[in-house]
């Protein structure tokens, strides 16, 4: 289950190299923070996220549009949290 | 460790715009294709690109891709190819008609034809007046372009390799390209592509400075491949910066934003630009901008701990000014310099954007070196399209849109050449070397293995700031001499770099330090053959090469007007004429670059 989890959490680091510097940016931001294996709950926001095009996907990590869904919304808005 | 040996006819390194094309060419011929890449294809960094592709349609205006042809002659400094561009801007047509029957959604006339919108240096008439000549799919043309070109891959059974980097390239005794090693990031397995025809098309390598516009991707994978294997790198001292990139994040702010009122100021807050450019002052060019901050951090006036960066301030202007006029600024300011724009000033700096030079190649996308006979001899299985390749068909310095169409058109020829080469070559695989895998397999021995080494992360900054300081937009003789030493000393801690983590699966430590052996390759390169050049050209500009009359804006035809071919062998040096002549029409004869 760990292995799995670590697994999963180490793909999700290698799909967060983005087509955009801007996404690049914000997803390191978050990894440099991330010490452990992500949750089921937070590695399923983020697969959904990482799926999307880079330009969609600027579009809500800039703030110019909402994901639609609260859930996913709250991993944006973490992912949006500035340095410091 | 186990290799396994993979077959096919060709091998593509790189799933952007330069290598779909030339997959596309190869696939549809019938040839067993595999295209490697480390990431899914439409999240390559010509995503990135939105201004469009040139060709001379015509659609609005009168064109011709004579007038295109000077535009990109003269942009280049004169030290483009001018064969190699006759070529580009007479498929460029063909090319975008192409790509338009792919189904990429160009933006139209009323008339049903392609929309055109001018762009920086491309003029009708010789260098007359504007011309509108770039074609785009709204804001999202390397976008469109890619999945278009993806989807006519998957019709044509293009193999895609995807999370899988390629590590080395593997050539004989007689010097023929076989193909590559190659790591599937999923098992941390290795394998070889053992191939007919090898085209490299990864990109450029922008990551090398500290401040770049280019994605983590861009790590110069195919450059440092090519130069491991002993292929001289052409032209590597020429990269194209942007003056306002975010310190240390490198996202670009818009020049717009200096067309709001926006100013910039030292570490003493003073409005330095009015020094350099008593009258256009912040609105001055692009080099004159540049410049004046390098100069203004060199001499020790530059802001924050490392004094590295000058502050763009528009916080005197009007906050409803700033969301109407300038959306997004705000917000990038906020993620990216961690400052309120509209309270405090943002940090920036100078900031690389496009590798002019590469793996040299001619026209037909075949890598070429110098030989015994000539100063171009085709290196056998070998071709390179796109920004990690030099056809040359940007010199010192490439227009904005000729990007997409270089891509274009030298992926479709160099899957085009490989394709006719194949016809004429017998069925079977030449026979791999006994040491085709020893490079690799050394590699990443010593990785697995090394103790007390380098910090993959501390070496690869240090490699950035020594670049951003002494290779950058404006160059100093002193710097550059310091420059060469201080990346040497670098390049010893890349041969030592150390992993703690050696898992096998998506093993993004590994991979990282992997991409650091190409990127240092790039990093010598560049600083040694930018130290070399006495001349300002394009967009090599050098503080010891005044403006005199007989070498206009510092640039010496006299003694420069050649390409640099630089060899990993000793950090050796050698030139070679640049391709004056083109293919049908009259030379461009040299002039002083002035807009």
């Amino acid at each position: 289950m760990d292995e799995q989890r670590r697994v999963r959490t180490e793909r999700l680091r290698w799909h967060s190299r983005r087509a955009l510097l801007e996404n690049d940016l914000v997803l390191q931001r978050f990894w440099q923070k991330q010490t452990e294996a992500l949750d089921d709950a937070t590695a399923g926001m983020l697969e959904r996220l990482l799926e999307m095009e880079d330009h969609d996907l600027w579009e809500l990590l800039s703030g110019r549009q909402d994901a639609g869904d609260p859930a996913l919304q709250s991993m944006v808005a973490l992912l949006r949290q500035p340095a410091g | 460790m186990n290799v396994t040996v993979r077959k096919f006819d060709a091998v593509i390194v790189g799933a952007g715009g330069a290598g779909l094309r030339a997959a596309i060419q190869l696939s549809e011929a019938g040839l067993k294709t595999a295209v490697l890449t480390k990431v899914f294809p439409t999240r390559s960094h010509t995503v990135a690109a939105q201004g469009g592709v040139a060709a001379s349609l015509g659609n609005s205006e009168e064109d011709h891709w004579h007038w295109h042809m000077y535009d990109t002659v003269k942009g280049s400094d004169w030290l483009g190819d001018q064969d190699a561009i006759e070529f580009m801007c007479r498929k460029a047509n063909e090319c975008v008609i192409e790509l338009e029957h792919y189904g990429m959604p160009f933006d139209r006339l009323d008339n049903g034809r392609i929309y055109q919108r001018p762009f920086g240096g491309h003029m009708s008439n010789f260098g007359e007046k504007p011309v509108r000549r770039s074609c785009a799919a709204a804001d999202r043309t390397g976008h469109a372009m890619l999945h278009a070109m993806y989807q006519r891959n998957v019709k044509a059974n293009t193999q895609f390799f995807v999370e899988w980097m390629a590590l080395d390239l593997i050539r004989d005794a007689e010097g023929e390209v076989l193909g590559v090693t190659a790591m599937e990031m999923e098992t941390g397995e290795i394998y070889a592509f053992h191939a007919k025809a090898t085209i490299f098309a990864t990109g450029g390598s922008g990551r090398i400075y500290y401040s770049s516009t280019n994605a983590f991707i861009n790590t110069g994978d195919g450059v440092g491949m090519a130069a491991r294997a002993g292929s001289p790198l052409e032209d590597m001292e020429f990269w194209q910066f942007h003056p306002t990139g975010v310190a240390g994040a490198g996202v670009l702010i818009t020049e717009g934003v200096r067309g709001e009122g926006g100013i910039l100021r030292n570490s003493q807050g003073e409005r330095f630009m009015e020094r350099y450019a008593p009258n256009a002052k912040d609105l001055a060019s692009r080099d004159v901008v540049s410049r004046a901050m390098v100069t203004e951090i060199n001499e020790g006036r530059g802001c924050g701990p490392n004094k590295d960066y000058v502050l763009l301030d528009i916080t005197h202007l009007p906050p409803e000014t700033i969301m109407k006029r300038l959306p997004g600024i705000h917000e990038i300011a906020v993620q990216f310099a961690g400052v309120d724009a509209l309270k405090e000033p943002i940090p920036v700096v100078p900031t690389c954007h496009y590798q002019m030079g590469g793996i040299p190649t001619n026209y037909h996308g075949q890598v070429v070196v110098p030989g015994k006979r000539t100063q171009n001899e085709i290196v056998p299985g070998f071709y390179a399209a796109g920004e990690c390749a030099c056809a040359s068909v940007h010199g010192a310095n490439r227009l904005g849109t000729n990007s997409l169409l270089d891509l274009l058109v030298f992926g479709k020829s160099a899957g085009e050449t490989a394709v006719e080469e194949l016809k004429k070559t017998p069925k079977a695989h030449k026979e791999l070397p006994a040491d085709a895998f020893e490079r690799t397999l050394e590699r990443l021995n010593r990785l697995e293995t090394q103790k007390g080494g380098a910090n993959v992360h501390e070496t690869r900054l240090a490699m950035q700031r020594t670049m951003q300081k002494h290779a950058g937009v404006f160059r100093f003789n002193d710097l550059l001499k310091e420059g060469v030493q201080k990346i040497l000393d670098v390049q010893k801690d890349v041969q030592q770099t150390e992993i703690k983590d050696k898992s096998k699966v998506f093993n993004t430590a590994r991979l990282e330090a992997l991409e650091l052996d190409n990127l240092i390759e790039v990093a010598v390169a560049t600083m040694v053959s930018a130290e070399a050049r006495k001349e300002s050209r394009g967009a090599h500009v050098r503080d010891d090469a005044p403006d005199t009359p007989e070498r206009p804006n510092g640039r010496d035809d006299a003694n420069w007007l050649k390409h640099t071919l630089w060899y990993k062998e000793n950090n050796r040096l050698e030139y070679k004429s640049v391709t004056l002549r083109p293919l049908t029409v009259e030379t461009i004869a040299l002039k002083k670059r002035a807009y």
